[in-house]
């Protein structure tokens, strides 16, 4: 019973990390806390149910359009909002407003065209295959969860450690300032971490669509609660504390329903958010500058 | 006077409402007067709602004695969470507060006994009068007034310029910001209780992370320099979607494409005394 728990805890807890990827990358690059991720994500998801519906497409065709989407939507996102943004010198603040504006528009614009009810994939999109090991219960779709968010990572993770972009990113998210006199682009890798970030979060909402089997305009607003807290628990601006966060709040809701009740469940993703938050302030797996004059 | 009247009666919710999302504009600007990124107002305000409405409901307590009861119950709140949360700067301060509203919300959703649960309050008795709004926003407003001239909002201005330096001159920070935290939360109180007794219902998901986003959201727009910038934005980010209605089902579509075009090209907010004075070329003017 409890190994159930734990394969179940992995699958939720890559769900939360995968979203977190993106939110995360873009508060490390852009120092922007991106309140219009979940309502990318949600777009995401929108994307494959159309593309899927309407063109027959398998699964993993729905997956590649709605990355490309997402991505393309990211973009105009920073083009239209952020950039100008930038370019302002804007206070910190601005640019999470304009981000509550951009969630607005996207969450209200689905459910003027497509409705606020509940819209769902086409039947048999994921193979009702699945594992059965040592009366561990494992569905084919949660495995390929948890196998791409692993990858995903794994990729993130080599790229910015080991590649001449990666470190080029990482530079820019010491100082953009440095990193522009170093002669880095600085306003091509924002247009391309927005990109990643927007077509991660349009994966996320694919898959947690699938995986929850419920599409609906507000579906990114709860997970971009949840975004928050992972982002928090794992360090802002860390890729491996992502997925460390997004794994350990994972554990903590569902050994949480599986031994307190299921009411509490979002108390002890929160409550242990505070408590955290109290005890080590840049996080369970983070370390953050102090700011000193 | 009919029209007046016709008005009234189909607005009056409308222009109370005004009223309320004001003072918690208000309520938000002092924490972030004090350089604060607190956003615990939304749980503050849920706080206030629910003890003056459970105070009224089930002990049939008068009006103003409520309304202390509404106000207290937040600050002490305030001032429990603020002695840990207040070490907190930035983003990691205004996450805690937001977690802290989310444990708030959760509570209310699971102490059914008290707050009627997920089902909320129902059967508030309406007693809020127009003029208690307005009276409570002109005191509120006369008191931040008075407090932004005195010691403490010229400690707080110094704390939000730059802390370090702050503290070096002899200004208790921590005290400060604690009592910035304190009576931010008395005023999201207030409104609390003033919106409890004038909407017959409240429920907990009135007051979890959305309503604390919008509740910035009033502040941030308005622009933060002064106690024109939050009462202006609560107004306008009250009206709006009311006045798009005929957008139909895209009218916060629009509401979504003004609040970012408002940012965009009033990145200070819309109260903004600089930029008038540069637009009718007066300079050096005192502000």
């Amino acid at each position: 019973m409890l190994e159930q728990q734990l394969v179940n805890a992995l699958s939720l807890g890559c769900v939360y990390a995968l979203f977190a990827l993106g939110f995360t990358l873009i508060f490390g690059v852009l120092g922007v806390i991106n309140l219009s991720h979940g309502a990318v994500f949600m777009v995401g998801a929108y994307a494959a149910v159309q593309a899927m519906a309407r063109f027959d497409l398998p699964l993993w065709a729905g997956l590649l359009f709605a990355f490309v989407f997402c991505g393309l939507l990211g973009l105009l996102i920073d083009f239209l909002v952020l950039r100008p943004l930038r370019a302002r010198n804007a206070p910190h603040l601005i640019p999470m407003i304009a981000t509550i504006g951009v969630a607005i528009i996207l969450n209200n614009g689905i459910q003027g065209i497509f409705g606020a009810e509940n819209v769902r994939f086409p039947a048999g999109v994921v193979s009702g295959e699945s594992l059965d090991l040592a009366g561990i219960h494992l569905t084919a779709l949660e495995l390929g969860i948890i196998l791409l968010s692993f990858v995903l990572m794994g990729v993130l993770m080599v790229a910015l450690k080991r590649t001449q972009l990666g470190r080029a990113l990482r530079a820019i998210a010491e100082s953009p300032k440095a990193a522009y006199l170093l002669g880095i682009n600085v306003e091509g890798l924002f247009f391309l971490t927005s990109f990643a970030a927007a077509a991660l979060g349009g994966l996320a909402g694919v898959l947690i669509g699938l995986y929850s089997n419920a599409v609906f305009p507000l579906m990114g607003q709860p997970m971009l609660h949840k975004g928050i807290a992972v982002i928090i628990l794992g360090g802002m601006g860390d890729i491996r504390g992502a997925m460390l966060g997004g794994l350990f709040l994972g554990f903590a809701e569902v050994l949480s329903v599986a031994y307190i009740g299921s009411t509490m469940r979002d108390a002890v993703a929160f409550g242990l958010l505070f408590l955290v938050l109290l005890v080590r302030p840049k996080g369970l797996f983070g370390s953050m500058q102090e700011r000193k004059v | 006077m009919d029209a007046l009247n016709n008005f009234w009666s189909v607005y009056s919710n409308l222009v109370l409402t005004l009223g309320t999302n004001a003072l918690l504009a208000l309520s938000i600007w002092l924490t972030l007067s004090c350089g604060m990124l607190a956003m615990a107002n939304a749980a503050f305000m849920g706080i206030g709602a629910y003890t003056s409405a459970i105070l009224t409901m089930t002990y049939g307590v008068p009006f103003p004695v409520a309304i202390a009861a509404g106000m207290a119950a937040p600050a002490l709140t305030a001032f429990v969470i603020g002695k840990p949360t207040l070490r907190l700067s930035g983003v990691y301060l205004a996450m805690a507060t937001l977690a802290f509203g989310e444990v708030v919300r959760i509570v209310v959703l699971n102490a059914e006994s008290l707050t009627g649960g997920a089902l909320g309050l129902n059967g508030i008795p309406p007693i809020t009068q127009w003029w208690h709004v307005a009276l409570a926003l002109v005191l509120v407003l006369l008191g931040l007034w008075r407090l932004r001239r005195s010691k403490v909002g010229r400690a707080f201005e110094a704390i939000k310029e730059d802390e370090t330096a702050a503290g070096l001159m002899g200004i208790d920070v921590q005290a400060h910001k604690m009592l910035a935290f304190v009576l931010g939360g008395a005023i999201a109180g207030l409104a609390g209780v003033l919106n409890a007794h004038q909407t017959f219902f409240i429920g907990p998901n009135e007051f979890g992370f959305d309503r604390g986003v919008d509740i910035l959201t009033m502040t941030v727009l308005g622009g933060i320099n002064g106690l024109t910038g939050p009462v202006l934005g609560g107004v306008i980010l009250t009206i709006l979607p009311e006045a798009l209605r005929a957008f139909g089902d895209f009218r916060l579509v629009v509401n979504g494409v003004i609040l970012v075009l408002i940012v965009l090209f009033l990145p200070k907010g819309i109260w903004d005394p600089a930029r008038f004075r540069q637009w009718f070329g007066r300079k050096g003017a005192a502000a």
